[in-house]
Protein backbone atom coordinates (compact mmCIF):
# COMPACT_ATOMS: atom_id res chain seq x y z
CA UNK A 1 0.00 0.00 0.00
CA UNK A 2 1.16 3.47 -0.87
CA UNK A 3 1.77 5.74 2.36
CA UNK A 4 -0.90 8.75 1.74
CA UNK A 5 1.87 10.63 3.65
CA UNK A 6 5.44 10.51 3.76
CA UNK A 7 7.98 13.47 5.77
CA UNK A 8 11.47 12.43 4.86
CA UNK A 9 13.86 14.33 6.86
CA UNK A 10 11.99 17.26 7.72
CA UNK A 11 14.05 20.16 9.30
CA UNK A 12 13.03 23.66 10.39
CA UNK A 13 15.38 26.58 12.16
CA UNK A 14 14.30 29.33 13.60
CA UNK A 15 18.60 30.91 13.26
CA UNK A 16 20.49 29.16 15.62
CA UNK A 17 16.98 27.39 17.12
CA UNK A 18 15.64 23.50 16.52
CA UNK A 19 12.20 24.06 15.37
CA UNK A 20 12.29 20.26 14.22
CA UNK A 21 14.98 18.15 13.11
CA UNK A 22 15.15 15.36 10.79
CA UNK A 23 11.18 14.31 11.16
CA UNK A 24 10.73 11.08 8.93
CA UNK A 25 7.10 9.09 9.28
CA UNK A 26 4.65 7.24 6.71
CA UNK A 27 1.16 7.64 7.73
CA UNK A 28 -1.12 5.19 5.48
CA UNK A 29 -5.08 5.89 4.58
CA UNK A 30 -7.16 5.98 7.68
CA UNK A 31 -4.40 6.27 10.18
CA UNK A 32 -4.58 8.78 13.06
CA UNK A 33 -1.08 9.28 14.34
CA UNK A 34 -0.90 11.80 17.52
CA UNK A 35 2.35 13.90 17.98
CA UNK A 36 2.97 14.61 21.59
CA UNK A 37 5.78 16.50 23.61
CA UNK A 38 5.24 19.59 25.90
CA UNK A 39 5.62 23.30 24.61
CA UNK A 40 8.31 23.89 22.62
CA UNK A 41 9.33 20.38 21.64
CA UNK A 42 8.38 21.29 17.91
CA UNK A 43 5.27 19.76 17.65
CA UNK A 44 3.33 22.79 16.26
CA UNK A 45 6.22 23.62 13.85
CA UNK A 46 6.13 20.25 12.18
CA UNK A 47 2.69 20.36 11.63
CA UNK A 48 3.03 23.78 10.03
CA UNK A 49 5.71 22.53 7.56
CA UNK A 50 3.75 19.68 6.84
CA UNK A 51 0.50 21.42 6.20
CA UNK A 52 2.56 23.88 4.10
CA UNK A 53 2.09 26.74 6.20
CA UNK A 54 5.54 26.98 6.90
CA UNK A 55 8.52 26.50 4.17
CA UNK A 56 10.90 23.98 5.90
CA UNK A 57 14.71 24.64 5.68
CA UNK A 58 15.02 20.86 3.84
CA UNK A 59 13.26 17.29 3.70
CA UNK A 60 9.96 16.44 1.91
CA UNK A 61 6.53 15.93 2.53
CA UNK A 62 5.49 13.02 0.02
CA UNK A 63 1.33 13.45 -0.87
CA UNK A 64 -0.42 10.53 -2.94
CA UNK A 65 -2.06 13.11 -4.96
CA UNK A 66 -5.23 11.98 -6.63
CA UNK A 67 -4.38 12.59 -10.13
CA UNK A 68 -0.59 12.44 -10.16
CA UNK A 69 0.45 10.35 -7.29
CA UNK A 70 3.20 10.71 -4.91
CA UNK A 71 4.35 14.19 -5.24
CA UNK A 72 6.60 16.49 -2.83
CA UNK A 73 4.35 19.53 -1.60
CA UNK A 74 7.43 21.28 -0.25
CA UNK A 75 8.58 21.64 -3.77
CA UNK A 76 5.40 21.79 -5.68
CA UNK A 77 4.43 25.20 -6.91
CA UNK A 78 2.19 27.26 -4.41
CA UNK A 79 -0.77 27.78 -6.31
CA UNK A 80 -0.94 23.96 -6.14
CA UNK A 81 -0.11 23.15 -2.47
CA UNK A 82 -3.02 25.63 -1.92
CA UNK A 83 -5.53 23.45 -3.92
CA UNK A 84 -4.64 20.63 -1.87
CA UNK A 85 -5.17 23.16 1.32
CA UNK A 86 -8.63 23.73 0.06
CA UNK A 87 -9.39 19.80 -1.37
CA UNK A 88 -7.87 16.52 -0.08
CA UNK A 89 -5.82 18.59 2.84
CA UNK A 90 -7.68 20.23 6.09
CA UNK A 91 -6.71 22.28 9.01
CA UNK A 92 -8.04 22.92 12.24
CA UNK A 93 -6.75 25.17 14.37
CA UNK A 94 -6.46 25.17 18.21
CA UNK A 95 -7.89 28.38 18.22
CA UNK A 96 -11.67 28.11 16.18
CA UNK A 97 -11.31 31.87 15.05
CA UNK A 98 -7.57 31.57 13.78
CA UNK A 99 -9.70 28.54 11.61
CA UNK A 100 -13.22 30.43 10.57
CA UNK A 101 -14.08 33.78 9.52
CA UNK A 102 -15.85 35.64 12.24
CA UNK A 103 -17.81 37.82 10.05
CA UNK A 104 -19.11 35.39 7.99
CA UNK A 105 -22.11 33.52 9.01
CA UNK A 106 -22.41 29.72 10.19
CA UNK A 107 -23.22 28.47 6.88
CA UNK A 108 -21.19 31.21 5.15
CA UNK A 109 -18.52 29.87 6.85
CA UNK A 110 -18.95 26.03 6.01
CA UNK A 111 -20.46 27.41 1.84
CA UNK A 112 -17.17 29.24 1.38
CA UNK A 113 -15.25 26.38 1.03
CA UNK A 114 -17.67 24.89 -1.43
CA UNK A 115 -17.12 27.48 -3.18
CA UNK A 116 -13.64 27.76 -3.52
CA UNK A 117 -12.96 24.09 -5.14
CA UNK A 118 -15.86 25.45 -7.66
CA UNK A 119 -19.20 25.30 -6.09
CA UNK A 120 -21.92 27.50 -7.49
CA UNK A 121 -25.28 26.58 -6.65
CA UNK A 122 -26.71 28.57 -3.63
CA UNK A 123 -29.42 26.01 -2.95
CA UNK A 124 -26.79 23.19 -3.12
CA UNK A 125 -24.68 24.55 -1.08
CA UNK A 126 -26.88 25.95 1.90
CA UNK A 127 -28.69 21.94 1.73
CA UNK A 128 -24.54 21.15 2.00
CA UNK A 129 -24.31 23.49 5.05
CA UNK A 130 -27.20 22.51 6.67
CA UNK A 131 -25.89 18.94 6.43
CA UNK A 132 -22.94 19.53 7.83
CA UNK A 133 -24.18 21.80 10.45
CA UNK A 134 -26.12 18.95 11.73
CA UNK A 135 -23.63 16.40 11.54
CA UNK A 136 -21.39 18.62 14.21
CA UNK A 137 -24.40 18.89 16.27
CA UNK A 138 -25.03 22.74 15.66
CA UNK A 139 -28.79 23.42 15.97
CA UNK A 140 -29.48 24.30 12.00
CA UNK A 141 -31.28 27.35 12.73
CA UNK A 142 -28.60 28.49 14.18
CA UNK A 143 -27.01 28.60 10.24
CA UNK A 144 -27.83 32.37 9.97
CA UNK A 145 -25.56 33.49 13.25
CA UNK A 146 -22.30 34.82 12.68
CA UNK A 147 -19.66 32.31 15.11
CA UNK A 148 -19.01 35.47 17.53
CA UNK A 149 -22.40 34.28 19.00
CA UNK A 150 -21.25 30.81 19.52
CA UNK A 151 -19.75 29.51 22.53
CA UNK A 152 -16.20 27.68 22.60
CA UNK A 153 -17.10 24.27 21.59
CA UNK A 154 -19.39 25.27 19.05
CA UNK A 155 -17.15 27.14 17.43
CA UNK A 156 -14.50 24.29 17.39
CA UNK A 157 -17.32 21.88 15.69
CA UNK A 158 -18.35 24.94 13.39
CA UNK A 159 -14.19 24.73 12.46
CA UNK A 160 -14.34 21.08 11.78
CA UNK A 161 -17.56 21.14 9.42
CA UNK A 162 -16.22 24.08 7.07
CA UNK A 163 -12.96 21.42 6.72
CA UNK A 164 -14.34 18.74 6.23
CA UNK A 165 -17.10 19.60 3.75
CA UNK A 166 -15.04 19.51 0.84
CA UNK A 167 -14.30 15.59 1.92
CA UNK A 168 -10.35 16.06 2.48
CA UNK A 169 -8.16 12.81 3.00
CA UNK A 170 -5.87 14.28 5.16
CA UNK A 171 -6.74 16.29 8.45
CA UNK A 172 -3.89 18.57 10.08
CA UNK A 173 -5.61 19.20 13.81
CA UNK A 174 -3.42 21.33 16.38
CA UNK A 175 -4.65 20.75 19.94
CA UNK A 176 -8.14 20.46 18.90
CA UNK A 177 -9.29 20.08 22.28
CA UNK A 178 -7.48 22.46 23.69
CA UNK A 179 -9.05 25.21 25.71
CA UNK A 180 -12.60 23.35 26.14
CA UNK A 181 -14.13 22.09 28.67
CA UNK A 182 -13.61 18.15 29.73
CA UNK A 183 -17.71 17.90 28.94
CA UNK A 184 -17.04 19.84 25.43
CA UNK A 185 -14.01 18.10 24.95
CA UNK A 186 -15.97 14.31 25.15
CA UNK A 187 -18.53 15.47 22.87
CA UNK A 188 -15.64 16.69 20.14
CA UNK A 189 -13.92 13.17 20.62
CA UNK A 190 -16.49 11.19 19.92
CA UNK A 191 -17.58 13.74 16.97
CA UNK A 192 -13.88 12.85 15.19
CA UNK A 193 -13.64 9.46 15.66
CA UNK A 194 -17.28 9.12 14.37
CA UNK A 195 -16.06 11.19 11.40
CA UNK A 196 -12.38 9.68 11.00
CA UNK A 197 -14.22 6.29 10.68
CA UNK A 198 -17.29 7.28 8.62
CA UNK A 199 -15.53 9.16 5.92
CA UNK A 200 -12.06 6.68 6.29
CA UNK A 201 -9.59 9.91 7.23
CA UNK A 202 -6.21 10.09 7.82
CA UNK A 203 -5.01 12.88 10.91
CA UNK A 204 -2.28 14.10 12.44
CA UNK A 205 -2.73 15.25 15.89
CA UNK A 206 -0.83 17.71 18.17
CA UNK A 207 -1.72 17.48 20.98
CA UNK A 208 -0.12 17.58 24.78
CA UNK A 209 -3.25 15.78 26.06
CA UNK A 210 -2.03 12.07 26.37
CA UNK A 211 -6.05 10.79 27.52
CA UNK A 212 -6.68 12.42 24.21
CA UNK A 213 -4.34 10.32 22.12
CA UNK A 214 -5.31 7.48 23.29
CA UNK A 215 -8.74 7.72 22.48
CA UNK A 216 -7.95 8.93 18.93
CA UNK A 217 -5.16 7.98 17.77
CA UNK A 218 -3.52 4.36 16.41
CA UNK A 219 0.03 5.52 16.64
CA UNK A 220 2.01 8.15 18.37
CA UNK A 221 4.81 10.08 18.09
CA UNK A 222 7.19 11.77 21.00
CA UNK A 223 8.88 14.64 20.38
CA UNK A 224 11.44 16.41 22.15
CA UNK A 225 13.89 19.65 21.76
CA UNK A 226 12.89 19.57 18.03
CA UNK A 227 13.64 15.60 17.66
CA UNK A 228 11.43 12.22 17.55
CA UNK A 229 12.53 10.17 20.74
CA UNK A 230 9.85 7.52 20.14
CA UNK A 231 7.42 5.78 18.14
CA UNK A 232 5.18 3.12 18.13
CA UNK A 233 1.53 2.06 18.50
CA UNK A 234 -0.46 4.33 21.10
CA UNK A 235 -0.93 2.20 23.80
CA UNK A 236 2.31 0.46 23.30
CA UNK A 237 4.41 4.14 23.60
CA UNK A 238 1.94 5.13 26.58
CA UNK A 239 2.53 1.51 28.82
CA UNK A 240 5.76 0.69 27.68
CA UNK A 241 7.10 3.58 27.15
CA UNK A 242 11.28 2.78 26.05
CA UNK A 243 12.79 6.53 26.27
CA UNK A 244 13.38 8.45 29.28
CA UNK A 245 11.54 11.16 28.24
CA UNK A 246 8.35 9.10 27.65
CA UNK A 247 8.63 7.75 30.55
CA UNK A 248 8.75 10.69 32.76
CA UNK A 249 5.79 12.30 30.34
CA UNK A 250 3.34 9.31 30.85
CA UNK A 251 4.83 9.11 34.50
CA UNK A 252 3.78 12.95 35.19
CA UNK A 253 0.03 12.42 34.17
CA UNK A 254 -2.61 13.21 36.95
CA UNK A 255 -4.54 10.21 37.92
CA UNK A 256 -8.23 11.16 38.13
CA UNK B 1 -3.14 -19.49 16.18
CA UNK B 2 -0.91 -17.87 18.93
CA UNK B 3 2.60 -19.61 18.72
CA UNK B 4 4.74 -17.86 21.52
CA UNK B 5 8.56 -18.94 21.50
CA UNK B 6 11.78 -17.53 23.40
CA UNK B 7 9.99 -14.56 24.43
CA UNK B 8 11.85 -12.36 27.00
CA UNK B 9 10.89 -8.92 28.74
CA UNK B 10 12.90 -6.33 30.39
CA UNK B 11 11.95 -3.00 31.57
CA UNK B 12 14.43 -0.43 31.54
CA UNK B 13 14.10 2.72 33.73
CA UNK B 14 15.73 5.81 32.82
CA UNK B 15 14.24 7.75 35.19
CA UNK B 16 15.45 5.66 38.15
CA UNK B 17 18.68 5.21 37.62
CA UNK B 18 18.77 3.21 34.00
CA UNK B 19 17.92 -0.01 36.52
CA UNK B 20 17.15 -2.94 33.78
CA UNK B 21 14.58 -5.14 35.61
CA UNK B 22 13.97 -8.41 33.72
CA UNK B 23 10.66 -10.44 34.30
CA UNK B 24 10.58 -12.58 31.46
CA UNK B 25 12.73 -15.57 29.86
CA UNK B 26 12.30 -18.02 27.28
CA UNK B 27 8.44 -18.01 27.24
CA UNK B 28 6.93 -20.50 24.68
CA UNK B 29 3.56 -21.66 24.48
CA UNK B 30 0.61 -22.48 21.76
CA UNK B 31 -2.68 -22.30 21.51
CA UNK B 32 -4.87 -24.27 18.76
CA UNK B 33 -8.10 -23.28 17.45
CA UNK B 34 -10.88 -24.20 19.01
CA UNK B 35 -9.13 -24.12 22.46
CA UNK B 36 -8.81 -22.70 25.66
CA UNK B 37 -5.75 -22.33 27.54
CA UNK B 38 -5.04 -20.89 31.01
CA UNK B 39 -2.38 -18.72 32.52
CA UNK B 40 -1.34 -19.24 35.94
CA UNK B 41 0.73 -18.37 38.60
CA UNK B 42 1.40 -16.21 41.26
CA UNK B 43 0.82 -12.52 41.24
CA UNK B 44 3.43 -10.53 39.48
CA UNK B 45 4.87 -13.71 38.04
CA UNK B 46 4.19 -12.14 34.58
CA UNK B 47 0.68 -13.32 33.26
CA UNK B 48 -0.41 -9.72 32.25
CA UNK B 49 2.43 -9.52 30.80
CA UNK B 50 2.31 -11.90 28.84
CA UNK B 51 -0.61 -11.28 27.80
CA UNK B 52 0.30 -7.60 27.13
CA UNK B 53 3.16 -8.43 24.40
CA UNK B 54 0.49 -10.62 22.82
CA UNK B 55 -1.42 -8.05 22.43
CA UNK B 56 1.21 -5.62 21.52
CA UNK B 57 1.20 -2.46 24.24
CA UNK B 58 3.99 -4.50 25.50
CA UNK B 59 7.28 -4.41 23.50
CA UNK B 60 9.11 -7.92 23.80
CA UNK B 61 12.72 -7.88 24.40
CA UNK B 62 13.75 -11.12 22.58
CA UNK B 63 11.46 -14.11 20.74
CA UNK B 64 8.67 -14.32 18.47
CA UNK B 65 5.39 -14.04 18.99
CA UNK B 66 2.77 -15.43 15.81
CA UNK B 67 -0.95 -14.55 16.13
CA UNK B 68 -2.58 -15.79 13.16
CA UNK B 69 0.89 -16.01 10.96
CA UNK B 70 2.10 -12.49 12.01
CA UNK B 71 4.43 -11.87 14.32
CA UNK B 72 3.55 -8.73 16.50
CA UNK B 73 6.94 -8.99 18.28
CA UNK B 74 8.19 -7.52 14.96
CA UNK B 75 5.03 -6.27 12.86
CA UNK B 76 4.67 -2.28 11.97
CA UNK B 77 2.18 -0.81 14.07
CA UNK B 78 -0.15 -0.92 10.84
CA UNK B 79 0.06 -4.23 10.80
CA UNK B 80 -1.12 -4.58 14.03
CA UNK B 81 -3.66 -2.43 14.06
CA UNK B 82 -5.13 -4.61 11.25
CA UNK B 83 -4.63 -7.47 13.39
CA UNK B 84 -6.42 -6.28 16.26
CA UNK B 85 -9.50 -5.28 14.03
CA UNK B 86 -10.44 -8.29 12.49
CA UNK B 87 -8.47 -10.96 14.29
CA UNK B 88 -7.01 -10.49 17.88
CA UNK B 89 -9.58 -9.20 20.35
CA UNK B 90 -8.60 -8.42 24.09
CA UNK B 91 -10.79 -8.22 27.01
CA UNK B 92 -8.77 -6.91 29.86
CA UNK B 93 -9.80 -5.51 33.48
CA UNK B 94 -10.84 -2.25 32.43
CA UNK B 95 -13.20 -0.25 30.17
CA UNK B 96 -11.27 2.58 28.13
CA UNK B 97 -14.39 4.62 26.34
CA UNK B 98 -14.78 8.19 25.18
CA UNK B 99 -16.94 9.70 27.95
CA UNK B 100 -21.08 10.59 26.75
CA UNK B 101 -20.59 7.83 24.30
CA UNK B 102 -23.91 5.74 24.60
CA UNK B 103 -23.29 2.09 26.26
CA UNK B 104 -25.01 0.48 22.83
CA UNK B 105 -22.38 2.56 20.93
CA UNK B 106 -19.30 1.36 22.84
CA UNK B 107 -20.39 -2.09 22.47
CA UNK B 108 -21.59 -2.01 18.38
CA UNK B 109 -17.82 -0.05 17.87
CA UNK B 110 -16.05 -2.86 16.73
CA UNK B 111 -18.41 -3.67 14.61
CA UNK B 112 -19.27 -1.17 12.84
CA UNK B 113 -15.14 -0.39 12.59
CA UNK B 114 -15.05 -3.38 10.66
CA UNK B 115 -17.69 -2.23 8.46
CA UNK B 116 -21.11 -3.62 9.84
CA UNK B 117 -23.73 -1.40 9.38
CA UNK B 118 -25.16 0.31 11.99
CA UNK B 119 -28.89 -1.53 12.48
CA UNK B 120 -26.91 -4.69 12.54
CA UNK B 121 -24.19 -3.67 15.08
CA UNK B 122 -27.14 -2.25 16.83
CA UNK B 123 -28.51 -5.67 16.72
CA UNK B 124 -25.67 -7.33 17.77
CA UNK B 125 -24.91 -5.15 20.27
CA UNK B 126 -28.10 -5.28 22.41
CA UNK B 127 -28.56 -9.00 21.79
CA UNK B 128 -25.05 -9.13 24.75
CA UNK B 129 -26.09 -6.41 26.69
CA UNK B 130 -29.26 -8.52 27.79
CA UNK B 131 -27.36 -11.45 27.74
CA UNK B 132 -25.33 -10.22 30.25
CA UNK B 133 -28.06 -8.67 31.82
CA UNK B 134 -27.46 -4.75 31.91
CA UNK B 135 -31.06 -3.09 32.18
CA UNK B 136 -32.74 -1.56 29.02
CA UNK B 137 -32.88 1.61 30.65
CA UNK B 138 -28.45 1.99 30.95
CA UNK B 139 -28.15 1.52 27.25
CA UNK B 140 -28.58 4.85 26.09
CA UNK B 141 -25.96 6.21 29.12
CA UNK B 142 -22.30 6.09 28.87
CA UNK B 143 -20.98 3.37 31.02
CA UNK B 144 -18.52 5.87 32.56
CA UNK B 145 -20.91 6.30 35.85
CA UNK B 146 -22.09 2.90 35.99
CA UNK B 147 -20.64 0.28 38.70
CA UNK B 148 -17.24 -1.80 39.03
CA UNK B 149 -19.63 -5.12 37.63
CA UNK B 150 -21.70 -3.43 35.09
CA UNK B 151 -18.55 -1.71 33.14
CA UNK B 152 -17.07 -5.20 33.38
CA UNK B 153 -20.30 -6.45 31.52
CA UNK B 154 -20.20 -3.96 28.73
CA UNK B 155 -16.48 -4.46 28.51
CA UNK B 156 -17.25 -8.12 27.89
CA UNK B 157 -19.94 -7.56 25.62
CA UNK B 158 -17.67 -5.24 23.50
CA UNK B 159 -14.79 -7.61 23.68
CA UNK B 160 -17.66 -10.42 22.19
CA UNK B 161 -19.27 -8.11 19.84
CA UNK B 162 -16.92 -9.62 17.24
CA UNK B 163 -16.05 -13.30 16.78
CA UNK B 164 -12.60 -12.58 16.69
CA UNK B 165 -10.92 -15.91 15.68
CA UNK B 166 -8.25 -14.93 18.79
CA UNK B 167 -8.83 -13.77 22.35
CA UNK B 168 -7.28 -12.75 25.10
CA UNK B 169 -9.67 -12.70 28.33
CA UNK B 170 -7.53 -11.23 31.72
CA UNK B 171 -9.74 -11.93 34.40
CA UNK B 172 -13.23 -11.89 32.60
CA UNK B 173 -15.57 -13.75 35.54
CA UNK B 174 -14.09 -11.09 38.30
CA UNK B 175 -16.29 -9.17 40.15
CA UNK B 176 -19.25 -11.01 37.98
CA UNK B 177 -22.73 -12.56 40.32
CA UNK B 178 -23.38 -16.39 39.77
CA UNK B 179 -25.57 -15.87 36.92
CA UNK B 180 -23.15 -12.86 34.70
CA UNK B 181 -20.59 -15.64 35.58
CA UNK B 182 -22.37 -18.48 33.73
CA UNK B 183 -23.25 -15.55 31.04
CA UNK B 184 -19.63 -14.89 30.46
CA UNK B 185 -18.37 -18.39 30.74
CA UNK B 186 -21.22 -19.98 28.14
CA UNK B 187 -19.97 -16.69 25.67
CA UNK B 188 -16.15 -18.69 26.10
CA UNK B 189 -17.69 -21.60 25.35
CA UNK B 190 -19.57 -20.77 22.36
CA UNK B 191 -16.57 -18.58 20.88
CA UNK B 192 -14.53 -22.26 21.67
CA UNK B 193 -17.04 -24.22 19.29
CA UNK B 194 -16.89 -21.88 16.49
CA UNK B 195 -13.40 -22.28 16.39
CA UNK B 196 -11.23 -19.24 18.20
CA UNK B 197 -8.25 -19.95 19.93
CA UNK B 198 -8.57 -18.62 23.49
CA UNK B 199 -5.33 -17.46 26.37
CA UNK B 200 -7.24 -16.16 29.38
CA UNK B 201 -6.15 -15.86 33.31
CA UNK B 202 -8.85 -16.65 35.34
CA UNK B 203 -8.20 -16.48 39.26
CA UNK B 204 -11.67 -18.40 39.34
CA UNK B 205 -10.64 -22.25 39.59
CA UNK B 206 -13.21 -23.65 38.96
CA UNK B 207 -14.31 -21.18 35.80
CA UNK B 208 -10.83 -22.17 34.85
CA UNK B 209 -11.54 -25.58 35.18
CA UNK B 210 -14.61 -25.84 33.20
CA UNK B 211 -13.39 -23.78 30.21
CA UNK B 212 -9.59 -23.97 30.05
CA UNK B 213 -8.33 -27.32 28.30
CA UNK B 214 -5.20 -26.73 29.68
CA UNK B 215 -2.73 -24.28 31.80
CA UNK B 216 0.60 -22.74 31.25
CA UNK B 217 2.04 -21.73 34.53
CA UNK B 218 4.31 -18.44 33.46
CA UNK B 219 6.46 -19.27 37.09
CA UNK B 220 8.54 -21.34 34.53
CA UNK B 221 9.62 -18.09 32.03
CA UNK B 222 10.72 -16.17 35.72
CA UNK B 223 13.93 -15.39 35.21
CA UNK B 224 16.27 -16.65 37.95
CA UNK B 225 18.14 -14.62 40.26
CA UNK B 226 21.21 -13.05 39.38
Amino acid sequence: MTPLLSVRHLTKTYGRHIGCADVSFDLYPGEVMGIVGESGSGKSTLLNCMAGHMAPDSGAVIFDTRAEGPKDTVSMSEPERRMLGRTDWAFVHQHARDGLRMGVSAGGNVGERLMAVGARNYAQIRETATDWLGRVEIDTGRIDDRPSTFSGGMQQRLQIARNLVTGPRLVFMDEPTGGLDVSVQARLLDLLRGLVRQMGLSAVIVTHDLAVVRLLADRLMVMKDGRVVETGLTDQVLDDPQHGYTQLLVSSVLQV
Amino acid sequence: MISVSGLAKTFTLHNQGGAVIEVMRDAALDVAPGECVGLTGPSGAGKSTLMRMIWGNYLAAAGRIEVAGLDVARAAPREIIALRRATLGYVSQFLRVVPRVPTLDVVAEPLMVLGVDEAAAHDRARALLARLNIPQTLWSLSPTTFSGGEQQRVNIARGFAHEYPVMLLDEPTASLDAANREVVLELIEEAKARGAAILGIFHDVAARERVCDRTVDVAAFTPEPA
